[in-house]
């Protein structure tokens, strides 16, 4: 049930960035989740219209995007798919690797509608 | 996290922001911002604000994590009666209600302050760093927070603790890791608790349960340890003791500054 709390971080941080940037309504949020996030996509969802509601991004579409679990090898050096519980190495079976991707809990981007935006308005990027 | 710049750009995610990229086009008169911030950027903030509050004290901060009655506040207990009593502790307890936990810890002499969560499923940095106000840290050598029961939702949050411990008590089964792979992937040390059950309930293989921790690439040690008989708690005090030496030895190298912890509110500590 942490999703609601999250949820609602989520919302304050869109809020912001609307903010920042004049913003007059979010037409969509995409978020990125990995399955070691230890967050369930479908109970994000669910909680999303509670966590908006009077909020800015009421209403706006959430599209999640799953990531894959990747985990490369501390032996071969191989990187390969792997499952949230089995995170060995698929060439050489390998235990000990690192995790590359699969863990991610981010809020990748938002798309902002402005009054004064003229037709075809640069695509900004704040990559921290 | 992106090696080069700390960005958050990783294998998982690149492919939406290339050119091409899902996230790359927008339809026009809508402008699309990228941010690949956390979603819990907030709490991360708050974290290691804690997590400068235990450093400028030199104090060393250990999460305690498992499901509910996995016996983390025995293993407190017996862990106060055995450290050094030089080592000064404080206990930070979660649970959805009750003071029990904490009138537990109390009656050992130790400063426990008891968070009483309602209905929230874990411990998040802002409670612990409503806690912080109320304990002085200048007193303390080490400070337990003992997570709410629960194997799922406190692997999420960070608190700025330094350290995370996971108890895997045998009653629960030998499958735990394969089946809470987060929390127990994120764990610095798995403490296999209530080991003197194990000729009870010899279907709980340590064995097996290592195997299941080096599935999810686990390098945490793992210690079979009974709060009861005290079976593994001359090395559960010896890895609490290596921990303060090791924090303390890292903050010699590493000061923490004052810039490095500003407030933009008032604290009022003790």
């Amino acid at each position: 049930m942490h999703e609601l709390a999250i949820c609602q971080s989520l919302i304050n941080q869109v809020e912001s960035i609307a903010l920042q940037h004049q913003a007059r309504n979010v037409s969509l949020i995409v978020v990125g989740i990995g399955p070691l996030s230890g967050v369930e996509a479908q109970l994000l969802k669910n909680a999303y219209p509670i966590a908006s509601a009077g909020s800015v991004a009421e209403n706006t579409e959430l599209v999640i995007e799953y990531l894959p679990v990747k985990v490369k090898c501390n032996k071969c050096g191989c990187e390969s798919d792997a499952l949230p519980n089995k995170l060995v190495c698929k060439q050489c079976g390998n235990w000990q690797t690192s995790l590359v991707s699969g863990d991610e809990l981010l809020l990748m981007s938002v798309e902002l509608e402005k009054d004064d935006a003229p037709k075809d308005s640069p695509s900004i990027t704040s990559i921290h | 996290m992106c090696d080069t710049c700390g960005c958050n750009i990783t294998h998982g995610n690149e492919n939406f922001i290339k050119p091409g990229g899902k996230l790359h086009k927008t339809e026009s008169g809508k402008e699309a911002v990228t941010v690949l911030h956390s979603l819990l950027n907030e709490n991360d903030h708050t974290a290691k604000h804690n997590k400068d509050h235990f450093d400028q004290h030199q104090v060393l901060a250990i999460n305690l994590m498992s499901s509910p009655g996995a016996g983390k506040t025995a293993l407190l207990e017996a862990t106060i009666q055995q450290l050094d009593k030089d080592i000064k502790i404080a206990v930070i307890e979660g649970d959805l209600e009750t003071e029990n936990d904490a009138e537990r810890i109390r009656q050992h002499g130790v400063e426990a302050i008891q968070i009483s969560t309602g209905s929230a499923c874990h411990l998040d940095a802002h409670m612990i760093h409503q806690a912080l106000h109320n304990l002085d840290l200048s007193k303390f050598d080490i400070v337990f927070i003992e997570n709410v029961g629960n194997l799922v939702c406190p692997a999420s949050f960070d608190l700025g603790q330094h350290l995370d411990v996971t108890l895997l008590s045998v009653p629960e089964g030998d499958d735990k890791p394969a089946k809470y792979p987060v929390m127990f992937r994120k764990s610095d040390l798995v403490v296999i608790s209530k080991s003197d059950l194990l000729p009870i309930l010899d279907d709980f293989k340590p064995e097996r349960a290592k195997g299941y921790l080096q599935d999810i690439a686990s390098t945490a040690p793992i210690l079979e340890l009974s709060s009861k008989n005290k079976q593994g708690m001359p090395e559960w005090i010896d890895w609490i003791n290596q921990q303060i030496s090791k924090r303390k030895q890292y903050l010699q190298q590493h000061p923490v500054t004052a810039g490095n912890h500003s407030h933009t509110h008032e604290h009022h500590h003790g």
